[in-house]
Order: structure tokens, then C-alpha cells, then sequence
């Protein structure tokens, strides 16, 4: 009789196990490969990329691509390379991302500690927010966005993406905030704690983990996004992933294919470096967002 | 008008009223304790006099004055509650001070007020610590000082001892009763646990479904529950209960029921009342405390009135310092409780002893005592 | 004697309303921009708007002629495949990933980081690199007939009739990560008595899995299907990357066709009508599953 002293019950013969592993690599590969293949060969010459095996090491070792993605390649009409909308990127994010996050933070606190009627459909509007297809805001987006003046600044992008996050960042902070124990919040009233000196004092110092949270998620999300910044930024406010498709798609010329890769790698930096970094909790934080218990 | 007032409080959410019209004084002083099952309105009332719930309607005043809408931080309170709720990002200084920062008392004064209750409840090595490094015992001194070093009028209390372990409870219990007894702080005590009711208490309400049951002395409640749920609920084991019948006899009157062959038992009654007399013909609920009912040698000396009956044995429960003994009469189980070293086995006859001095007795329709 | 005041005092009274002025603004928020826009977006699509908003009210004409072009008809039938396959292959990989890393494997750690680093990535920079892997002469096909297995042919994304399974490979391979990190945090949560329990009445692996396991999954299942269902519609992104919608029309989706109708063919009042349809579609999946989410956790 097994009796399993391991944490999980489930237990492997040999040949399963040697299964279960190539199956497990393999995979491991398909996921690498393309991402990967293309780091390896955004420091090649363009010659052994056309003329050559895409899976070999560089011959030549050159940075040169990565260099003028930068600073010279051609986007659009403009040889500035990507550094210009990687600025434009990081200007829309920051001020997008910490918005969000510090609303989501009190919606979520007002939301579980001081309810009232109604709240749980209000909260439900929220959530619904997250799912519509952004489609249907489009066309009155680039409205408000033309009436108000905000039309292809930086300011309206930002707009967008706090008012598209909000629901997400409301439902990290409303899951989160939910266990955290609500005697606490009784005790401070009774110490005579208000408001927001409860918020202060007592919850944000606890917030850690899903400030974590909400920041990569929205980081990612926003850096990532495609559709607004295509439809509602021009020059001086495209950001990063429309700079890049242009470049890519860009239709004169030789295509430089070592150019974009490396511009691909500069536009996935970011999110990449922040996943390494703090990985766990993004994958918790999806975690909280999607599946309960 | 008594110190802490709670006039016909009623508290309803939506069309369900939880709580029904509650009227409780409690003087400078009094260990007021509040006790039920789950759900019988006990933490809503606490929560009503902390502020944390609306009155819904009836006041509730403190020191002559009325508390009804006023912030829970205004009120004078201080609240321990069950999980402790000690803020976990503070030291314990910090958690005991928080509330006196709160109300703007200057540094020096906090300072002082945290080092004289941190030694009344000798906790000063722990002032620096996290709650999260603490014993269970240390967090509940820890909230038991941020209630103290506020120096409240009435201090609330939330089933403070649930989350310790059997042995730490009892400990707690006689330290918050010590400290009672020293400070002189008017309490309002919440729990589940009539032992700690029965303990620490000056007075016991005992609560159920929204309702007061009996408000009185641990001793009135205990010898004298004025219906059928406070006599099971107060006291464990729980009051004995046979259905008997009132019949005359040439001197006063007697509950008449059967043992376990089916033989009438007759029970006399001490001193009837009148009232208990009108009963005659007709068939009641009769209590005995099983303390009451015992072996005839550990019968009470000083009782004026003890009946013996012979009984058939069911099962026996020794529990070291006494032995409970398992019989029927008119059909129920009874517990018996007998000295710790009585010869009885199970299936055979024994000899018990009934304290009908002790007895209670209960109408069958309206549950109520007869007087 | 006591007043019966129950007028509940200034900063009682204040601490009710702040809770409700600090929401206050992220739903006016979400009302505009998200019930408004909405609004709005309907309307438009029962008037004859074309490169501007205009207020003609034409009825249903819209809906009418966007369900008989052709155009509309491929997008939506490339969807439905490209959604089917997407869906059905994430959850297959998904769960088979995640019950094989959970049986306790040396390098989870290592491993699934790699799964999941995909679901970091902007749709752009996957559709740059699968675009350049699939292309047949300087990809996949060209690196092996370099290796001299010169009858290997693999032209899909140049293909009418297969690119939109190009597409479906990006995505999988982009989201599946994601899919089996759900997977295995549900299989994380089962309790292990149980699977105990089961062993010791003689299961065996295969039909604990299937027979209880995947069961409790239930859960994961659902979530991953809304999230799924819901990314599947709102693909946008990696069709412009990767194919560009082409060859022809061959990848066309509902989100690159609202967008062209109402950006750049300056039909606006069909490019509405096409957002309403892709906004219901999401409706009859999204609701049912936030209605009972939030209904549980009351």
C-alpha cells in the first residue's frame, strides 16, 4: 500500500517520467524558439539573415542593428529609429499606471469596507468595463478626444488607458482588500481614525503585494496596447508598439530585418525585464483576476 | 438612569428585525455580560453601543447622554474584539498609541499612558515587536491595552477569549476578571460561553433570537431561568427536564412521573406556590440541575427537602473529580451527577438522591417558569 | 432626560458621504466613457455616418448591409475558426502542461517562467517574430531546405486558405502559458486527502485524473474559456502584425474590419454596426459569467 509521505498523491513510474519530461522540454523550445531565435539574430549582419540559417549563431557579432533601431532607422517618414516613441511609451505609462493603480486602491477599499447599496452593481459596471471590445468606444473616443483638444497628445492616451484599467486595478484591489479583516478597520474607528487615515495607516502599509500586482498588470497592458495608441496618437505621442509595427511594415526599401528584430527586442525590454523581476506576483496577480479559489 | 442606558433598542435590516426592542441599565462599574447562540443579536447589540451599527430605533446613552448617531470615536468606548484586530504594520507601542495619536494627545502624555499599561498588564518587553511575533495570550494583552490606555467609560468586549486554547482561556478569564475587580471599569462582555458568562460577570443577558431572555445575577440565572432555552442553555451539563404530572397529596402537592420499569415516582414538592398549585391535574416540565441529582450520600446536608428514588443505571461517565450517571425518568434521559468514587454499574439499580429544594418547573405551552 | 436625537453627527455623517465621493469620479468616469460611449456607438449605428458622425436615422440599414458583404462574412467566419482553435488549443495545451509540471518536476522553476514570458509580450513583437519564422523564404521552410530537406514546404502565411491558422499558432503560442498557469493553480487547490483517499480505493493515475481531478477543475475551465473567448474577440493587434489581415482579405477578423470601415473606408455608420454585433457577442458570454461571479462571493 502507498502510503505518500509527499505533498502531492500522484505518483510516476519511470518511462512516464522520461514522457513527461521530453513532452515538458519540447514545449520549452516551441515557446523559446521564435523569441528567441530573433535576439540571436538581431545581432547579425542582414546578409546572414537573407543568405543564411536562421537557427546558426552570427558569424559576425554586430550591434550595428541595434544601434540604428535606436537612433536612425526609418519610421514612417522620419529616420529617428525607436528612441523618440520609447520616450512617448514611457511618458503615456508612468502616469497612466500609477492613476489607475491609486483609484483602483480606493475603489477597492471603498468597495469592501465601506459598502453601501448598490455597490456590488456598481462594482459589476466596473468589471464589465474590463470585457467590451474596445471597438465600440472608438469612434466617440476620437471624438472627445478632438472636442477636448486631447486628440494625439500624450495627456489623452493616458486618459484611455486609466479609464479602460480602472476596472481591472478595481478588481485586483476589491479581491485583495475583501480578506483583509475588517475588525481592523472597526478598531481604527473606534481609535477615531478616519477615512483616509484608515486607508493610510492601516491598509496601504499591508498593500505590498497587490500594488505589485496592479502596477505590472497595468504596465504590461498599457506598454503592450496596439489599438489606441494606433488610433488616437500622432508623431509626438505614438508609443512604442505603433513605431514598431510601422517600422516593420514600413514597405520601401530593403528590408532590414535585423533592424526590427532588434527594435522588436527594445519594444518587449520593458515588460520582459519587469516580468523577470517580479514574475511571481504577476502570475499571482493574474491569478486573483481570473480564478478564484 | 444608570450608566450605560439601552432603551427598547431595535435593529432591523430591511424588513428583518434582528433585534427586538432591547432595555438593559447597566451601572458605574457592572460586568455586564451578553450571551447566546450564534446569530441570537448578541455582536449586534455590542456593535450598536460601539457605534459600528445604526440603532435602527430606541437610544442608546452613555453617562445620561445620547450615543444614537454619534461617531464610534466620540463616544468614550474602547472595544476588544475577537481576532484582536491589532494592526499588523505597527509595533505594539504603536498599535497601543494609535488611538490616542487619533485624538491628538501630545507624545509625552502617550508615551507615559503606554508605559503604565504595558506594566499593568506586563507586556513591556513586547513594546517593540510586531503582532505578527506575538503569542496568542500576548496579542490578547496587546488589545486588551489599546482598550486600557484609553481610559474609556465603558469598555467593550467581542468573544475576547475564542481564539485561545482551553487551558490560556481559563488563565485570561481570571486575569480580565482581576482586572475588573481593580479598575472598577464598567463592562460590556459578548461571548458564547455561559462558563464565562457565569464567571466574570456582575449581571448576564442571556440573549436569543433578537430577543432578551433573562436579565439577572449569574445566581438568579442559574437557579431561577425564567424559561425553558435558559435553562438548557446556562449550565453544563444542561439542566434535566422530565415531563411530569401535578398531583395532591394530603400535605402540599407532587410532580409524579416514572422511572425506567415504568414504576410512578413521586416527587413532593418543598413549598409550593400557589400558582404551582393551580396546576394540579395537569402535566409540566420539571427541572433538576444535575448537581441536584445525586447519590444519596453526596445529597446537599443543608436541603430541606431530599427524595429518594431507585433507578436503573444506563451509563456512567467518570470525569475524575465526579462521576455522571446516566438514567431515565418519564422517558427522558437524565444526568446525574454523583461523587467521584460511587459504586454503580451500568444496567444495574442504584439509589439516587433528588434536591427538590433546587427544582424548577415549567409550563409545557409557554415554556415559561411557574413561579 | 436625553434627547431621542438620531441625526447621526457631522463626522459621522462626513464619513459617509467620503466613501462614496472618492468612487464618485472613477464612475463618471466608467458611465461616460464606457456606458456612454456605448451609447453613443449604438446610435451611430442606426444613422448613415460615414467619414463623420451624423445624426440621419437610417434604421436597421446598416445591419442590413453590413450582414450581406462579403467582407463582414469572412472576418466573422475567421473568426469562429480562428476562436475555436485558439480556445480548443490553449486548453489542451494548458491542462496538459500543467498536470505534467505538477507531478512534481525538477525545474518547475525554470520551466514555467519559459511558458508564460509570452504572455509579456505585445501582440506587435509576436506577430514581428512569427511573421519572419513563417515566411518561407527566409524562415522555418528556407532554414531546412538549407539543412537539405529541400521537399520541406511550409508556406502557410502565404496561403489563403491557411493563414488564418498562422495566426492561431501566434496566439497559442503567445496565451497557452497563461491558460496552464490557471490550470495549475487550480490543480494546486485540490486536496491532496482526497486524491489519497482515491488512491487507496484503487485508482488508478489515469482515471483519478479523469475521473476526479479534472472535475474539480471546473472553476479554471470557465475562467479560461471567458478569458479566452474574450481576448479571441478583441484580436486586433496580432493580425495587423502578422498578416495584416492578408493575404487578400484570407485573415480579416471583426476588429480589423470595424477599423477599416470606419478609419479608413469612411463607413462609420457599418464600422458601429460591426462594433454593436462584436459588443453583444461579448454580452451573451461576459454576462452570465460576472452575474454569477459576483453573485458567489456575496
Amino acid at each position: 500500500m502507498a502510503i505518500a509521505s509527499s505533498d502531492t498523491a500522484i505518483r510516476t513510474g519511470r518511462v512516464t517520467r522520461f514522457f513527461l519530461y521530453l513532452v515538458l522540454i519540447l514545449f520549452a523550445l516551441f515557446y523559446l524558439l521564435p523569441f528567441g531565435v530573433m535576439l540571436v539574430n538581431s545581432v547579425k549582419p542582414l546578409a546572414e539573415i537573407t543568405g543564411g540559417n536562421m537557427l546558426s549563431l552570427p558569424d559576425v557579432w554586430t550591434l550595428e542593428p541595434w544601434f540604428k533601431a535606436w537612433s536612425s532607422a526609418q519610421i514612417g517618414v522620419e529616420a529617428t529609429g525607436l528612441s523618440p516613441y520609447f520616450w512617448n511609451s514611457i511618458k503615456m505609462v508612468v502616469p497612466a499606471v500609477a492613476i489607475s493603480t491609486i483609484l483602483g486602491a480606493l475603489n477597492g477599499y471603498v468597495l469592501t469596507k465601506w459598502r453601501f447599496k448598490y455597490d456590488t452593481l456598481i462594482f459589476g459596471m466596473m468589471l464589465f468595463a474590463c470585457f467590451i471590445p474596445f471597438q465600440i468606444v472608438l469612434i466617440p473616443m476620437a471624438r472627445i478626444l478632438g472636442l477636448t483638444g486631447l486628440a494625439g497628445s500624450t495627456p489623452g492616451l493616458v486618459l484611455v488607458h486609466v479609464v479602460f484599467g480602472l476596472g481591472f486595478t478595481t478588481l485586483y484591489f476589491k479581491n485583495y482588500y475583501q480578506v483583509f479583516p475588517t475588525e481592523l478597520i472597526r478598531a481604527a474607528q473606534i481609535d477615531g481614525a478616519g477615512f483616509f487615515r484608515i486607508f493610510q495607516r492601516i491598509l496601504l502599509p499591508s498593500s505590498g503585494p497587490i500594488i505589485v500586482v496592479s502596477v505590472i498588470w497595468q504596465f504590461t497592458n498599457i506598454w503592450n496596447d496596439f489599438l489606441f495608441g494606433a488610433s488616437f496618437a500622432d508623431l509626438d505621442s505614438q508609443p512604442m508598439t505603433v513605431a514598431l509595427n510601422n517600422l516593420v511594415q514600413s514597405s520601401h526599401g530593403v528590408k532590414e530585418y535585423n533592424v526590427h528584430f532588434a527594435g522588436a527586442v527594445f519594444a518587449a525590454l520593458p515588460t520582459l525585464l519587469v516580468y523577470i523581476v517580479a514574475g511571481r506576483y504577476f502570475v499571482r496577480g493574474l491569478m486573483a483576476g481570473s480564478v478564484k479559489g | 438612569m444608570g450608566f450605560l442606558d439601552i432603551k427598547n433598542a431595535t435593529k432591523s435590516y430591511g424588513e428583518l428585525e434582528v433585534l427586538h426592542k432591547v432595555d438593559i441599565e447597566v451601572e458605574e462599574g457592572e460586568f455586564l455580560v451578553l450571551v447566546g447562540p450564534s446569530g441570537c443579536g448578541k455582536s449586534t447589540l455590542l456593535n450598536m453601543i460601539a457605534g459600528l451599527e445604526e440603532i435602527t430605533s430606541g437610544e442608546i446613552a452613555i453617562k445620561g447622554t445620547t450615543m444614537n448617531g454619534v461617531h464610534p470615536s466620540k463616544r468614550n468606548i474602547a472595544m476588544v474584539f475577537q481576532s484582536y484586530a491589532l494592526y499588523p504594520n505597527m509595533s505594539v507601542g504603536q498599535n497601543i498609541t494609535f488611538g490616542l495619536e487619533m485624538h491628538d494627545v501630545p507624545k509625552p502624555e502617550r508615551e507615559k499612558a503606554m508605559n503604565n499599561v504595558a506594566k499593568l498588564l506586563q507586556i513591556e518587553q513586547l513594546l517593540d515587536r510586531k503582532p505578527g511575533q506575538l503569542s496568542g495570550g500576548q496579542r490578547q494583552r496587546v488589545a486588551m491595552g489599546r482598550a486600557l490606555v484609553r481610559d474609556p467609560d465603558v469598555f467593550l468586549f467581542d468573544e475576547p477569549l475564542s481564539n485561545l486554547d482551553a487551558k490560556l482561556r481559563v488563565d485570561m478569564r481570571t486575569e480580565i476578571k482581576k482586572l475588573h475587580q481593580k479598575l472598577g471599569a464598567t463592562i460590556v462582555y459578548v461571548t458564547h460561553d455561559q462558563i464565562e458568562a457565569m464567571t466574570l460577570s456582575t449581571r448576564i443577558a442571556v440573549m436569543n433570537g433578537g430577543y432578551v431572555q433573562q436579565l439577572g445575577t449569574p445566581k438568579e440565572i442559574y437557579n431561577t431561568p425564567n424559561n425553558l432555552f435558559v435553562a438548557t442553555f446556562m449550565g453544563s451539563p444542561s439542566m434535566n427536564l422530565v415531563p411530569v404530572k401535578i398531583v395532591k397529596l394530603d400535605k402540599g402537592i407532587a410532580a409524579e412521573t416514572s422511572n425506567a420499569h415504568g414504576q410512578t415516582v413521586s416527587l413532593p414538592f418543598s413549598s409550593p406556590s400557589d400558582e404551582l398549585k393551580s396546576y394540579v391535574g395537569k402535566t409540566v416540565i420539571l427541572g433538576i440541575r444535575p448537581e441536584a441529582f445525586t447519590d444519596p450520600g453526596g445529597a446537599d446536608r443543608d436541603a430541606s427537602n431530599i427524595v429518594e428514588i431507585d433507578n436503573e443505571v444506563i451509563v456512567t461517565e467518570p470525569a475524575g473529580s465526579d462521576t455522571f450517571v446516566m438514567t431515565t425518568l418519564g422517558g427522558k434521559e437524565c444526568n446525574a451527577r454523583m461523587r467521584a468514587d460511587v459504586q454503580v454499574k451500568p444496567g444495574s439499580q442504584a439509589r439516587f438522591a433528588i434536591n427538590m429544594d433546587k427544582a424548577v418547573v415549567f409550563d409545557t405551552d409557554t415554556e415559561m417558569r411557574i413561579p | 432626560m436625553a434627547s431621542h436625537a438620531t441625526n447621526p453627527d457631522f463626522r459621522t455623517r462626513l464619513q459617509n458621504w467620503i466613501p462614496k465621493l472618492v468612487l464618485s469620479p472613477s464612475l463618471a468616469l466608467i458611465l461616460f466613457f464606457v456606458y456612454g460611449f456605448i451609447f453613443f456607438t449604438v446610435y451611430l449605428s442606426f444613422t448613415d455616418s460615414r467619414i463623420l458622425p451624423s445624426f440621419g436615422w437610417v434604421g436597421f440599414e446598416n445591419y442590413e448591409k453590413l450582414f450581406r458583404l462579403r467582407h463582414w462574412d469572412i472576418a466573422v467566419s475567421n473568426l469562429v475558426v480562428f476562436s475555436g482553435l485558439y480556445i480548443f488549443f490553449c486548453t489542451v495545451i494548458g491542462l496538459m502542461l500543467a498536470i505534467f509540471l505538477d507531478q512534481k518536476i525538477r525545474g518547475e522553476s525554470v520551466l514555467r517562467p519559459i511558458y508564460l514570458y509570452p504572455m509579456a509580450l505585445s501582440f506587435i513583437v509576436t506577430g514581428t517574430a512569427w511573421k519572419w519564422f513563417l515566411d518561407p523564404g527566409i524562415g522555418l521552410e528556407h532554414t531546412m531546405h538549407l539543412w537539405g530537406w529541400e521537399s520541406f514546404e511550409f508556406n502557410w502565411i502565404k496561403d489563403r486558405n491557411f493563414a488564418i491558422y498562422t495566426v492561431v499558432l501566434a496566439a497559442v503560442w503567445q496565451s497557452s502559458g497563461f491558460v496552464m498557469a490557471m490550470f495549475l493553480a487550480g490543480l494546486r487547490g485540490i486536496d491532496n486527502e482526497m486524491l489519497k483517499a482515491a488512491q487507496m480505493d484503487g485508482a488508478s493515475n489515469f482515471s483519478l485524473y479523469r475521473r476526479i481531478i479534472i472535475l474539480q477543475l471546473r472553476p479554471a475551465f470557465l475562467s479560461a474559456f471567458v478569458i479566452l473567448s474574450h481576448l479571441a474577440i478583441k484580436s486586433y493587434d496580432l493580425v495587423v502584425a502578422l498578416t495584416g489581415g492578408g493575404p487578400g482579405r484570407a485573415t480579416e477578423v471583426p476588429a480589423t474590419f470595424m477599423y477599416s470601415y470606419t478609419f479608413t473606408r469612411n463607413q462609420m455608420g457599418i464600422g458601429a454596426s460591426s462594433a454593436v454585433t462584436m459588443l453583444l457577442t461579448i454580452v451573451a458570454i461576459m454576462v452570465p459569467y460576472l452575474y454569477s461571479e459576483l453573485r458567489e462571493k456575496k
